[in-house]
C-alpha cells in the first residue's frame, strides 16, 4: 500500500504541476495555443486516473488556464471529485476552481449539496471557512434553500472565523432565497454585537447591503448603528455605517440644515452644490424638499436665477398638494424679488414668470403675484410697455383665471392688472379693447376691492380713448365711448360693496356729463385727463416720518370731541377703508372726513406693510428728506433704461433664458474684443495691465434696471465719507487707490457687523483680503458705538483713470439695540474723479515749454462765464482741488501743471478777461483731458 | 458590493482574475483587455477613481485602482462601497502579499496564482468585504498552509524535492519587476522594498 503511494507520487513527480505549465506557456511564446491545447490534453488524461493528487493537480491547472479564457466546464464533474477529497489541500483547489468557473447553470452542482453540508459541519474550521468560501461564489437558489438552516447554525459557531464568514454568505443567501431573510433576521441583527470586531463587521456590511434595497426597513437600526459608529475603531466598519446612514434620509436633511447655516458666512461654497439641492427638490420628503427651497433662496445670482427659477416652474407644474406648491410660488417670488430685484436682469422674463404663475388653480397667493406686478410696473419704467401689453391679455382672459370664483385666490392678480392698464394706459395697443373687458358684466361676480379698482381704472382707460378718439376726427366715436360707460357703469352702482358704488355712481355722473358737452361738440378729452395727471411714485415706508410736523400742530389733540364708540363702528364698517385704493396718496383729495382721520392713520399704517406703493422712497420724498435737518444724504443712485426688447404676445419665460443667454454671450464676445484691442495697445508699448479673468457676476449688465432708491433710516443713521486719500500707480500693475471711508454713526444704537461690499467694475476692483471671492465683502474693522466715528481704508485697483469712475456699493450691517438686533442696509456710491488721479507735480517752465513743443499732446479749452474771485484765489481753487501747480504766472495769464498717476501730463493756460475765464489745455490723453475740464468747470459752477 | 477584482500587469497580461458574478470566459477576456485599456492610458498623477467600462456595469459601477511597479490592481465596484475604502482595501491586500511571499515581485503572481487565491479569500468572499485586518489575514492563510504542508508529509517530500530541483533556475529570471519603486509611493509601508 505504501509502496503504491510512494509510486503514485514519483509518477507525479514527472507530471507538470502549476509552475511547469506556466513557465510552458512563458517557453512557447510563439505556439502558446499549440501548447496549451497539448497541455489540455494531458490534463484529460490526468483526469481519467484514480490518484486524487494526480486530478487535484489536473484542476489547479485548468483553473489557471481557465483565467487566461479557456473553457473548462467539462472538468466540472472532477472538480466536484476533488472537492469531495477528504484532503484539505485538494478540497481547497477543488473549491477554487469551482467558484471560478462554476455559475447556476452548471448541472453538477446539484451532486454538490450533501458534500457541503458535511465540509460546513466539518470539524476542521477550515474545511468549514473554504466551503463557505467556494459556496459564496456559486451559491443558487436550491443550493440557499438547502443549505439556509446549516449556515444560520453557523452564525452562532465556536470559531469567530467561521462566524464572520456564515454571516457574510448569508446576504448571497438572501439574495438566493428571500423567504431565509425573515427567520435569519435576529441572529444578523444580534451579531451587531459580536464580540469579535470581525463577525461585526461582517454584519455590518450585510446590513448595509440589505439597507440599500429598502433603507427604510432597517431604520429601526440606527440607534445600534449610532452606537457602533461611536465606539467601533474599524474604519472599514465606520464607512459603511455612514454609507448606511446616507441611506436614511436622516442625514440628507441634517446636511441641508448645516448647508443653510454655512450659507449664511459662506455663500460661495455652498452656491458650487447648486445642483444638488436641485435634486433635493425631487426628493420625496417633502421637508427636505422645502430645505432645499430655503438653500436656493440664498443661493441665486444673476448667472443662475433664471436657470434656477426654470426648475422650480417645472415643480410647480407637477407639485402635488397646494401647500408645497403655494410654497414654492411665495420662493420663486422671494428669489426674484429679494435685495430690490438685484438678480433679475430682464424683467420682461420676470414679468412673464407671474403671469406663467397665475395659471396655478387654487393657489392662496394671488396678492403676492399682483403686489409684485404692480411693483415691478412702477419701478421698472422701461418694462411698462411689455407689462401693460400682457396685463391686457390677461384683462381679456379673466374667464379664465376667475373659474371657481370667490375661493379662487388668484383673481387677485385682476386687481394688478387693471390698476396697471388703467394708469399706464398710454402704452395701450388697443385701449378700447381692454376698457370693453373692464366692464363686462361678468366683472360684478369679482370680490368688491377688485371691482372698485376696475371701475376707477376704466375711468382713467376712458380718459386715455377719449383723448385718442377726440384726436382722429370721429367725433361720434367719442360719444359711443362715453355712451358705453353710461351703459355698462349702473351694474356698479348698484353693488353691494359700498366702495365700488361710490366709485361708480361718481365716475357715472361725470361721464354723463362729458356726454352733454361732447353733444354740444365740447373737446372734453384734455380736461377728462387732466383727472388723472401726475405720475404716481414710489414713496418709502417712513416717509411720513420725514414730514415735519408743522407748527401748532397737535396730532394727539381731538379736532372734535370723540364719537361715542358703538356709534362709530356701526355706522363705518371697516370694509370701506380695508381695501382703500392707493389714488387717495394723490393729489385729488376726496372729502376727508375728519372724524376718522386717526382711525383711519391706523388702518393706513397696516396697509402699508402690503402695499407696494409705499415700499421705497420717491425723489420727491427726497427733497422732504433733504429739507429735514440734521440728516446726512447718501446719493442716489438712478439708473438709465436701456431699450426693452420687444416680444410681441404672450411669451413664455423660457425663452428668456435663450435671449438672455445670447445677450451675455454677445457681451462675452465684445468684451473679448475690446480685450483685443487692449492687448494690441499693451503691444505698441503702453505696457498697461488688463485683467481678463472669468466673466464676474458684476459683469452681467441687466438689460433692466430698478429704480433704486436709498432706504431711508430716521431713526438710525450712518453717514460715509469718503475720500481718495492716497494713490498709487505705476505703469505696470494698474493704479491702486486706496480710499478712506469715515464712517460716522448718528443713532442711539451699537452697529456691528458692517460689511463693505462694491460692485467691482472692469475698470475698478476692490482689493479684498487674501482668500475671499470676488463678491465677498470686507469686514470693517470695527464696531460703532453711539455717536462715534471711525475711519477704514480701502485699496481699489483701477485699470484705467482716464474716465470717471463710479462705484455702487452696499454697507450691510447690524444694528444692536437692548432688546433686539436688526439687519440694515444702506446702499451708497464711491465717486472717483479724473482730478483724483493727478498728482500735484512742480514744472520748470523750460521742461514746461518743451513739452508743450513736442507736439504729442492734445489740445482742448473751456470758458469759464461769470466767475466773480480774484484771479490768484481762481488759482489757487484749481490748484487745490484739482491738484495742478502754477508754472509761471504773467498778469491775468498762468500756465499751470500737473501730472497724472500713470505718467499722463496736463498742461492748463488760464486767462480771465472780467468775469471770464477761458482755460486752453493740452494732454497726451484726450479723454482724461474733457474729463479733468469738466471737473474743473464743475467747481466754478457751484461757487 | 465587489463584482471584480483583476491583476494585470503593464501590458495587460491578465495575473489574477475573480469575478463575483457569471461571465463566460470569453466575456471575462474581454473585461480584462477593456479595463487595461480604461486603467492603462491614466497618468501616474491622475486620481485612482473610474466609470466602469461598458462590460461591467457601465456607469453605476466604478473602478478603483492602484499601480504598483509592473501590476495594476483593479477592483470593480458599485455605489455601495467607498472609494477609499477599497483603495485602502487594495493597500492591505498587497501588503499581504509582500509579507506571505517575502518581497512579493510580479514572478511570484504568476507561478502561483492559487496561492493568490487563497489570500484574496481571506479578504473578500463572494464580493463582499471579510477582513482587513492584515495579521488576521497572514494568520489564517499561515495556518491554512501549515495544514497543508502536514497533509503532504513524507509522500509529498519527492513531490517537493522535483519541484525544488525544477525551480533551480528560476532566481536567474529577471526580478527586474520588483514592487521596490513602492516605498516612494506609499511612505508608510517600510516593509515595502
Amino acid at each position: 500500500m505504501a509502496l503504491k503511494i510512494v509510486k503514485g507520487s514519483i509518477d507525479r513527480m514527472f507530471d507538470k504541476n502549476l509552475q511547469d505549465l506556466v513557465r510552458g506557456i512563458r517557453n512557447h511564446k510563439e505556439d502558446e495555443a499549440k501548447y496549451i491545447s497539448t497541455c489540455i490534453d494531458e490534463i484529460k488524461q490526468e483526469l481519467k486516473q484514480d490518484n486524487i493528487a494526480v486530478k487535484a493537480n489536473a484542476v489547479c491547472k485548468l483553473t489557471y488556464l481557465q483565467m487566461l479564457g479557456y473553457d473548462v466546464s467539462w472538468a466540472a464533474f472532477n472538480i466536484v471529485e476533488v472537492m469531495s477529497s477528504s484532503k484539505f489541500t485538494y478540497k481547497r483547489i477543488g473549491y477554487l476552481a469551482a467558484s471560478q468557473c462554476f455559475h447556476e447553470s452548471t448541472d453538477v452542482i446539484m451532486l454538490t449539496t450533501n458534500q457541503i453540508r458535511k465540509d460546513l459541519s466539518s470539524p476542521n474550521q477550515y474545511d468549514t471557512g473554504v466551503a463557505l468560501t467556494g459556496l459564496s461564489c456559486f451559491v443558487t437558489p436550491d443550493l440557499a434553500r438547502d443549505l439556509a438552516n446549516d449556515i444560520m447554525t453557523l452564525m452562532s459557531h465556536t470559531k469567530p472565523y467561521i462566524r464572520k464568514k456564515a454571516v457574510l454568505i448569508m446576504y448571497k443567501v438572501f439574495l438566493k432565497y428571500p423567504e431565509s431573510l425573515r427567520p435569519a433576521f435576529p441572529r444578523l441583527k444580534e451579531k451587531l454585537e459580536d464580540p469579535d470586531p470581525g463577525v461585526q463587521s461582517a454584519a455590518v456590511n450585510v446590513i448595509c447591503e440589505l439597507a440599500r434595497r429598502n433603507p427604510k426597513n432597517y431604520l429601526s437600526l440606527a440607534p445600534l448603528f449610532f452606537k457602533l459608529m461611536t465606539s467601533s475603531t474599524n474604519n472599514w466598519v465606520l464607512i459603511k455605517i455612514i454609507k448606511l446612514v446616507s441611506c436614511f434620509c436622516v442625514v440628507k436633511y441634517l446636511g441641508l440644515l448645516a448647508m443653510s447655516k454655512i450659507l449664511k458666512t459662506h455663500p460661495k461654497s455652498v452656491q458650487s452644490h447648486k445642483d444638488l439641492i436641485l435634486q433635493c427638490l425631487d426628493d420625496k420628503d417633502e421637508s427636505i424638499r422645502l430645505r432645499a427651497l430655503d438653500l436656493l433662496y440664498g443661493m441665486v445670482s444673476k448667472k443662475n436665477l433664471m436657470e434656477i427659477v426654470k426648475k422650480l416652474m417645472l415643480h410647480v407644474d407637477k407639485a402635488e398638494g397646494t401647500t408645497y406648491r403655494d410654497e414654492l410660488l411665495t420662493k420663486i417670488i422671494d428669489i426674484c424679488s429679494q435685495s430690490n430685484y438685484q438678480y433679475i436682469t430682464n424683467f420682461e422674463w420676470y414679468i412673464s414668470i407671474l403671469v406663467e404663475l397665475t395659471r396655478l388653480e387654487g393657489t392662496r397667493h394671488g396678492h403676492l403675484i399682483a403686489s409684485q406686478m404692480l411693483d415691478v410696473a412702477i419701478r421698472v419704467k422701461a418694462i411698462r410697455i411689455f407689462a401693460v401689453a400682457q396685463m391686457a391679455t390677461l384683462l381679456d382672459n379673466a374667464h379664465l383665471l376667475t373659474g371657481n370664483m370667490q375661493r379662487n385666490g388668484i383673481c387677485e392678480v385682476l386687481y394688478a392688472a387693471a390698476w396697471i392698464c388703467g394708469e399706464f394706459s398710454e402704452h395701450l395697443e388697443n385701449p378700447m379693447q381692454t376698457l370693453e373687458a373692464m366692464l363686462r358684466p361678468k366683472v360684478a361676480t369679482l370680490p368688491g376691492h377688485i371691482q372698485a379698482v376696475y371701475v376707477q381704472n376704466a375711468a382713467k382707460l376712458f380718459s386715455t380713448v377719449l383723448k385718442s378718439q377726440e384726436g382722429s376726427t370721429e367725433g361720434t366715436a367719442a360719444q359711443e365711448t362715453s355712451q358705453l360707460m353710461i351703459d355698462r357703469l349702473p351694474l356698479f352702482v348698484q353693488s353691494a360693496n359700498l366702495e365700488v358704488q361710490e366709485r361708480a355712481s361718481c365716475i357715472l355722473q361725470l361721464v354723463k356729463y362729458i356726454q352733454k358737452l361732447q353733444q354740444k361738440e365740447v373737446e372734453v378729452a384734455e380736461e377728462v385727463s387732466a383727472l388723472f395727471a401726475g405720475e404716481l411714485n414710489p414713496v418709502a415706508p417712513k416717509a411720513q416720518k420725514k414730514v415735519p410736523v408743522p407748527e401748532g400742530l397737535d396730532l394727539d389733540a381731538w379736532i372734535n370731541e370723540p364719537p361715542s364708540e358703538s356709534e362709530s363702528e356701526d355706522e363705518q364698517p371697516k370694509a370701506i377703508f380695508a381695501k382703500e385704493e392707493p389714488k387717495h396718496s394723490r393729489s385729488r383729495h376726496t372729502e376727508v372726513d375728519e372724524k376718522e382721520l386717526a382711525r383711519r392713520r391706523e388702518a393706513r399704517k397696516q396697509e402699508q406693510a402690503n402695499n407696494p406703493f409705499y415700499i421705497k422712497a420717491s425723489p420727491s420724498s427726497q427733497k422732504v428728506y433733504q429739507e429735514s435737518p440734521g440728516v446726512e444724504h447718501i446719493p442716489v443712485v438712478q439708473i438709465d433704461l436701456t431699450v426693452p426688447l420687444k416680444v410681441p404676445g404672450l411669451p413664455m419665460s423660457d425663452q428668456y433664458l435663450k435671449l438672455e443667454e445670447e445677450r451675455r454671450q454677445k457681451e462675452r464676445a465684445d468684451k473679448k474684443k475690446k480685450e483685443k484691442k487692449k492687448r494690441k495697445e499693451k503691444r505698441s508699448g503702453r505696457g498697461r495691465r488688463h485683467d481678463s479673468g472669468p466673466e464676474s457676476e458684476e459683469d452681467i449688465t441687466p438689460a433692466h434696471m430698478v429704480d433704486i432708491v436709498t432706504e431711508e433710516m430716521p431713526e438710525m443713521c450712518l453717514t460715509l465719507n469718503h475720500k481718495v486719500c492716497d494713490i498709487q500707480g505705476n505703469l505696470q500693475d494698474g493704479s491702486q487707490v486706496v480710499v478712506s471711508v469715515i464712517f460716522e454713526n448718528k443713532c442711539d444704537s451699537l452697529l456691528k457687523s458692517m460689511e463693505f461690499n462694491v460692485l467691482d467694475s472692469l475698470n475698478s476692483k476692490l482689493q479684498r483680503p487674501e482668500g475671499s471671492g470676488p463678491h465677498d465683502g470686507f469686514t470693517v474693522p470695527f464696531q460703532l458705538p453711539p455717536g462715534v466715528s471711525n475711519e477704514a481704508r480701502l485699496v481699489f485697483t483701477v485699470q484705467s483713470i482716464v474716465m470717471p469712475q463710479k462705484m455702487k456699493g452696499t454697507l450691510t450691517f447690524i444694528v444692536k439695540n437692548e432688546d433686539s438686533s436688526i439687519h440694515e442696509k444702506l446702499d451708497f456710491k464711491l465717486h472717483f474723479t479724473c482730478t483724483s488721479y493727478l498728482i500735484t507735480t512742480p514744472c520748470y517752465s523750460d521742461a514746461f515749454a518743451k513739452l508743450l513743443e513736442s507736439g504729442d499732446l492734445k489740445c482742448s479749452s473751456v470758458r469759464l462765464e461769470e466767475v466773480n474771485m480774484p484771479f490768484h484765489h481762481l488759482l489757487a481753487r484749481i490748484c487745490f482741488h484739482h491738484h495742478f501747480s502754477v508754472v509761471e504766472r504773467i498778469d491775468s495769464c498762468a500756465s499751470m501743471y500737473s501730472r497724472s498717476i500713470q505718467g499722463h501730463h496736463v498742461c492748463l493756460l488760464v486767462k480771465t478777461s472780467g468775469q471770464t475765464v477761458s482755460i486752453d489745455a493740452k494732454c497726451d490723453e484726450p479723454t482724461l483731458l474733457g474729463n479733468v475740464l469738466d471737473e474743473i468747470k464743475q467747481t466754478f459752477s457751484q461757487c | 458590493m465587489i463584482r471584480a477584482i483583476l491583476i494585470f500587469n503593464n501590458h495587460g497580461k491578465p495575473r489574477l482574475s475573480k469575478f463575483y458574478e457569471h461571465y463566460t470566459e470569453d466575456t471575462e477576456q474581454q473585461i480584462i483587455r477593456e479595463t487595461f485599456h480604461l486603467v492603462s492610458k491614466r497618468d501616474e498623477n491622475v486620481c485612482n477613481f473610474l466609470e466602469g467600462g461598458m462590460l461591467i456595469g457601465g456607469s453605476d459601477y466604478k473602478l478603483i485602482y492602484r499601480h504598483y511597479a509592473t501590476l495594476y490592481f483593479v477592483f470593480c465596484v458599485d455605489s455601495s462601497e467607498s472609494e477609499l475604502g477599497i483603495l485602502d482595501l487594495i493597500q492591505v491586500f498587497v501588503e499581504t502579499l509582500d509579507k506571505c511571499f517575502e518581497n512579493v515581485c510580479e514572478l511570484d503572481l504568476i507561478f502561483h496564482v492559487d496561492k493568490v487565491h487563497n489570500i484574496l479569500a481571506e479578504m473578500v468572499m463572494g464580493g463582499m468585504v471579510l477582513e482587513t485586518n492584515m495579521n488576521e489575514i497572514i494568520m489564517q492563510v499561515d495556518a491554512q498552509n501549515k495544514m497543508e504542508k502536514s497533509e503532504a508529509g513524507i509522500a509529498g517530500a519527492p513531490a517537493r524535492a522535483v519541484s525544488a530541483v525544477k525551480n533551480m533556475n528560476l532566481p536567474e529570471m529577471p526580478r527586474n519587476i520588483n514592487i521596490g519603486d513602492i516605498s516612494i509611493k506609499v511612505p508608510n509601508l517600510p516593509s515595502f522594498k
